[in-house]
C-alpha cells in the first residue's frame, strides 16, 4: 500500500486525542447557606444550636451549614414520626399510600438532574454515575414500593400484615439519596413512619428530598430528616419510643447497636462490612471479565458495600488477565465528579482516605505487588489512585479488612473447589462473582457461596425487585423486592 | 479450527501456541461497555480533532448498481476537497468503488493521495466459484485498486468449514499482491459476537491487512458493540504476535456523533497508536456532510442548511 501512494505524501501521526473538560453545570442546584432539622414537616432550628459545615471532598469547598442534631432534637422527630403513626398515616387506605409514593418518585425524576449535581459535589461520584446509577436507581425503589402499598395481603396471604410504627434508620455516605429511598420507601409502603439520619458527610440531597416530601404533599410527621453525627445517630438508635431501627454502615457500629437493642424488642436490620470475592475462572468472556472486575471495585471509587475488592483468579488466566486489568486501568480518567467524562471521583473524606492509605501501606509492607496507572491527581481535594495488588496472600489485611476504597487485591485459584474455600473464608458475606461461560458451575458455585448475592457475568448490579442483604458479619435482614417489605410489618398470624 | 497445513508457510501468526485463545464473548457486557463509552462526552477542541481524523479515516463510498463514471468523478472531487471553501479540512483516505469504476476513479484522482479501493470476490454475496473471485481482485488490481475490500464466505464459515474460509482469504491476499486487503465479515449474517470473534480471528490468521464489519448491503451493518469485539480482537492478537491489524466498521455511520463514539471506542480499546487511518477507516457515504457541518457549527458557533454542502 505505502508502495502505491505517492510519495509526497506527508503521512500525519497517530493523533493524540485528549477530551476537553466537559463539566455538568451546577447552576441548576440553588444550596441555601444553612439547613435545619425537618421535624414534623417543617425546617426547624436544632434546638442543640449547633451546626456543621458539608463540603465538597473533591476540592474541600464549604457549601452550606447543616445543623446537628442533639438528643433533644431526636426526641422530637421521634414524637413527630409517633404523632403522625397514630394520626393521619396509618389511617390512611393503602392505595392513598401508595399515591404518595408515587408522586414522589415522579417528584425524584422531575429533579433528577439537581439531584445528580447535589450526589456528585457533595459525595465526591463521578456524576455520570449519579446521574445513570444513583438517582434512577433512588426513583425506582419509590416507584416499586409504591406498587406494592396496596397489595400487601397479597404480599403475605393470610398473615395479616400490619405496620410496626416508627422506624429510625441511619444511612451511609456511599450512596446516599439510593440509600435513603432503600429506607424510606418499603418502610411507608408498609405503613410506618421514619426518623432517618443521613451519614453525617452527605446530607445534601437528603435534604433536598424533605423539599421533594413538601411538593408531594406528604402529610406532616411522616418522614423526618435530622443531620447530625455519630452521636446523633447513637441518640436515635437508643430512643425508647422507636419500634425499628434499620441501620447500614461499619460491622462495629452495627455490633453497638445490636447490643443497644438486645432484650428491647425493637426489630433491626443491618446492613454492614463486607470483603466481597469476585471469582474468574479461566473459561470466562475474558474482556467482560475484566470489565466487570473494574466495575466491581472501581465504581463509585470502591465506596460500595458490596465491591467485588478480592479478586480470585484461576492461575491458567491469571497473567493475561492481570496485563489487560493494568492496561484497562491506564484509561480509567481519574478528576472532577461533576466532569462527564470521569470514571472515578473523588474519595468521600479526609477520614476514609487516611484509612485506605493505612490499609495500602500495610499491603505495600506485607509485600505485595502494588500497581497504580500514572494520573494526575488534583492537589485539593480527597484522591486516591486507582489501585491493583498483586502477589497478595490470604493472611494479608488488604485480603481480609474491608478498605471501601479504589483498591483490588488479587488473589489465584487452582480449582472451583478451591475458589469456594477462599472465597467463604472471611467474616463477611454480603455479595460474590463469578465469571465462567459454563452454566453449570454458575450454579454450582451459587450453591456453595455463603453471600447475599451471588452475580453470574456481571457485578454491581442492583434492581428494587431483588432482594439485598448480607451473611454473617455483613448483617441481617434484606432489603430490595418482596423480601425488604417483611421488616417493615408485624404479622398476627 | 483449520488444518495447519492450509496455512501459508510465511504466516505472522502462528497455530500454535501463540494463536490468542478463540475465547468467548458476554452479549451483555460487551453491549454495556459499548453504551458506557458511546456517552463520553467531547467538546470543544477534541471534537474539531475528533471531527478531522474522522475525514481522514473516511472510505467514501458507493456501491450501487446505477453508479456512472459521472458519479463517481464527483465523489473523486468531493473525496480531495470535501469543502472547497474551506482548505483547512482534509482529504479523505479513500474512495470505495465497484471494479468497473476503479479506472475512473485512479484517474480523477491521481496525484492526490487519495487512494482507491475496490470491493471484490463477488461482493457483496461472496457467492461465486473461487476462480471468479480471484479473478475479480486480480482484475481490481490491474485497473489500479489500492485496497481490496472482500466479502468473506459467511455459507463457509457458518456450516463450520473453516479451512475453506481461510484458505479462500489465503488466496485472495496473493492474488492482492501488494494491494491492502479488507475482510469483509458481514457482520449482520453471522448472528453472535462469539461468531464475530471467531470469524475476526480466522481472517487476521489467513493474512487480513484490516477487518471490515459489513457490506453495507445487509441490516444491521457496523454496529458499536460489533466494533468493540472486533477492536478486541485486534488488541489479543498485537498482544500476542505485535500484529497491527487495521479495522473498518462500514454501513449505517451516518452522523458525526455516531463517528465520535467509534473513535471514543477505538482511543479507549486501542489507545493512540490506532488512532489513524493507516489502522481505521470509516466506510461511509452520508458521513461526510454532516461531519462538514458539524465542524462549521464548532468554529462559528451557528448551524448551517444543507444547502452550503454540496451532495454529490
Amino acid at each position: 500500500m505505502a508502495a502505491k501512494s505517492p510519495a509526497t505524501r506527508a503521512v500525519p501521526s497517530p493523533l493524540e486525542w485528549e477530551y476537553a473538560p466537559a463539566p455538568e453545570a451546577r447552576d441548576i442546584l440553588a444550596l441555601e447557606d444553612r439547613y435545619g432539622l425537618y421535624i414534623g414537616g417543617e425546617q426547624v432550628a436544632p434546638r442543640s444550636r449547633k451546626w456543621f459545615p458539608t463540603i465538597s471532598p473533591a476540592t474541600e469547598e464549604h457549601l452550606a451549614e447543616v445543623a446537628l442534631a442533639g438528643p433533644r432534637d431526636v426526641d422530637l422527630a421521634v414524637q413527630a414520626a409517633r404523632g403522625a403513626f397514630e394520626g393521619e398515616w396509618s389511617a390512611l387506605r393503602p392505595a392513598e399510600r401508595a399515591k404518595y409514593l408515587f408522586r414522589i418518585a415522579r417528584l425524584i425524576q422531575e429533579r433528577s438532574r439537581e439531584l445528580a449535581v447535589a450526589e456528585s459535589l457533595n459525595g465526591g461520584k463521578p456524576i455520570k454515575e449519579s446521574r445513570d446509577v444513583d438517582i434512577p436507581l433512588a426513583a425506582a425503589h419509590f416507584f416499586y414500593y409504591a406498587g406494592w402499598a396496596d397489595k400487601l395481603e397479597y404480599a403475605f396471604p393470610n398473615r395479616k400484615p400490619r405496620p410496626l410504627g416508627v422506624a429510625g434508620q441511619i444511612i451511609p455516605w456511599n450512596f446516599p439519596l439510593l440509600m435513603l429511598s432503600w429506607k424510606i420507601a418499603p418502610a411507608l409502603a408498609c405503613g410506618n413512619t421514619v426518623v432517618l439520619k443521613p451519614a453525617e458527610t452527605t446530607p445534601l440531597t437528603a435534604l433536598i428530598f424533605t423539599d421533594i416530601c413538601r411538593q408531594a404533599g406528604l402529610p406532616a410527621g411522616v418522614v423526618n430528616i435530622i443531620t447530625g453525627d455519630g452521636s446523633t445517630g447513637a441518640h436515635l438508635v437508643k430512643h425508647p419510643d422507636l419500634d425499628k431501627v434499620a441501620f447500614t454502615g461499619s460491622t462495629g457500629v452495627g455490633k453497638a447497636i445490636r447490643r443497644e437493642l438486645a432484650g428491647t424488642g425493637v426489630k433491626l436490620t443491618l446492613e454492614l462490612g463486607r470483603k466481597a470475592a469476585n471469582i474468574i475462572f479461566d473459561d470466562c468472556a475474558l474482556d467482560q471479565a475484566v470489565e466487570g472486575v473494574v466495575h466491581g471495585i472501581y465504581f463509585n471509587q470502591g465506596h460500595v458495600c458490596c465491591a467485588g475488592s478480592r479478586l480470585l483468579v484461576q492461575e491458567s488466566i491469571y497473567e493475561p488477565l492481570v496485563a489487560k486489568l493494568k492496561r484497562r486501568l491506564r484509561t480509567i480518567r481519574v478528576g472532577d465528579p461533576l466532569d462527564k467524562n470521569t470514571d472515578l471521583g473523588a474519595i468521600n473524606s479526609r477520614m476514609q482516605l487516611d484509612r485506605i492509605r493505612e490499609l495500602v501501606a500495610s499491603g505495600e509492607g506485607d509485600g505485595a505487588e502494588m500497581y497504580q496507572p500514572p494520573c494526575r491527581l488534583p492537589e485539593r481535594g480527597y484522591w486516591f489512585a486507582p489501585t491493583v495488588f498483586t502477589n497478595v496472600a490470604q493472611s494479608s489485611r488488604i485480603a481480609q479488612e474491608e478498605i471501601f476504597g479504589p483498591v483490588l487485591s488479587v488473589l489465584t485459584f487452582r480449582t472451583p473447589e478451591e475458589a469456594v474455600e477462599k472465597a467463604n473464608n472471611t467474616p463477611y458475606g454480603l455479595s460474590a462473582g463469578v465469571w465462567t461461560e459454563k452454566g453449570s458451575r454458575i450454579l454450582w458455585m451459587a450453591e456453595r457461596l455463603r453471600a447475599g448475592v451471588v452475580w453470574a457475568n456481571t457485578f454491581n448490579r442492583f434492581d428494587p425487585t431483588s432482594p439485598f442483604g448480607g451473611y454473617k458479619e455483613s448483617g441481617f435482614g434484606r432489603e430490595g423486592g418482596l423480601h425488604g417489605l417483611e421488616p417493615y410489618l408485624r404479622f398476627d398470624r | 479450527m483449520a488444518q495447519a497445513q492450509l496455512l501459508p508457510r510465511d504466516l505472522e501468526l502462528p497455530l500454535d501456541l501463540r494463536l490468542p485463545r478463540v475465547g468467548s464473548v458476554d452479549a451483555v457486557a460487551l453491549e454495556a461497555r459499548a453504551g458506557e463509552l458511546a456517552k463520553r462526552s467531547i467538546k470543544k477542541g477534541s471534537k474539531l480533532a475528533a471531527l478531522d481524523l474522522a475525514i481522514r479515516m473516511m472510505d467514501l463510498t458507493t456501491l450501487e448498481g446505477a453508479d456512472t463514471p459521472g458519479k463517481v468523478s464527483a465523489l473523486c472531487a468531493k473525496a480531495m476537497h470535501p469543502d472547497p471553501a474551506d482548505p483547512t479540512i482534509p482529504s479523505v483516505a479513500a474512495v470505495c468503488v465497484y471494479p468497473n469504476l476503479v479506472a475512473v476513479a485512479k484517474s480523477r484522482l491521481a496525484g492526490s493521495g487519495v487512494r482507491v479501493a475496490s470491493v471484490a470476490t463477488a461482493f457483496p454475496s461472496g457467492q461465486s466459484p473461487i476462480d471468479v473471485k480471484l479473478a475479480d481482485v486480480r482484475e481490481a488490481v490491474a485497473l489500479g485498486a489500492d485496497e481490496i475490500d472482500m466479502v468473506i464466505d459467511r455459507g463457509a464459515f457458518l456450516s463450520g468449514r473453516y479451512a475453506k474460509l481461510i484458505d479462500e482469504i489465503v488466496r485472495v491476499k496473493e492474488a492482492c499482491g501488494s494491494a491492502h486487503l479488507k475482510v469483509i465479515l458481514e457482520t449482520g449474517e453471522l448472528g453472535t459476537y462469539d461468531n464475530v470473534r471467531r470469524a475476526s480471528l480466522l481472517a487476521i490468521a489467513a493474512g487480513a491487512n484490516f477487518i471490515k464489519t459489513s457490506t453495507g448491503k445487509v441490516t444491521p451493518a457496523a454496529t458499536l458493540p460489533v466494533t468493540l469485539c472486533m477492536l478486541e480482537v485486534i488488541r489479543d492478537v498485537h498482544d500476542e504476535t505485535g500484529r497491527m491489524i487495521g479495522m473498518k466498521p462500514a454501513g449505517g455511520i451516518r452522523t458525526a456523533k455516531q463517528a465520535i463514539q467509534y473513535l471514543c471506542v477505538l482511543n479507549e480499546t486501542l489507545g493512540t497508536a490506532w488512532m489513524t487511518p493507516e489502522l481505521f477507516r470509516f466506510g461511509a457515504s452520508s458521513l461526510l456532510n454532516d461531519v462538514l457541518m458539524q465542524i462549521r457549527k464548532q468554529r462559528t458557533g451557528s448551524y448551517q442548511s444543507g444547502d452550503y454542502f454540496t451532495i454529490d
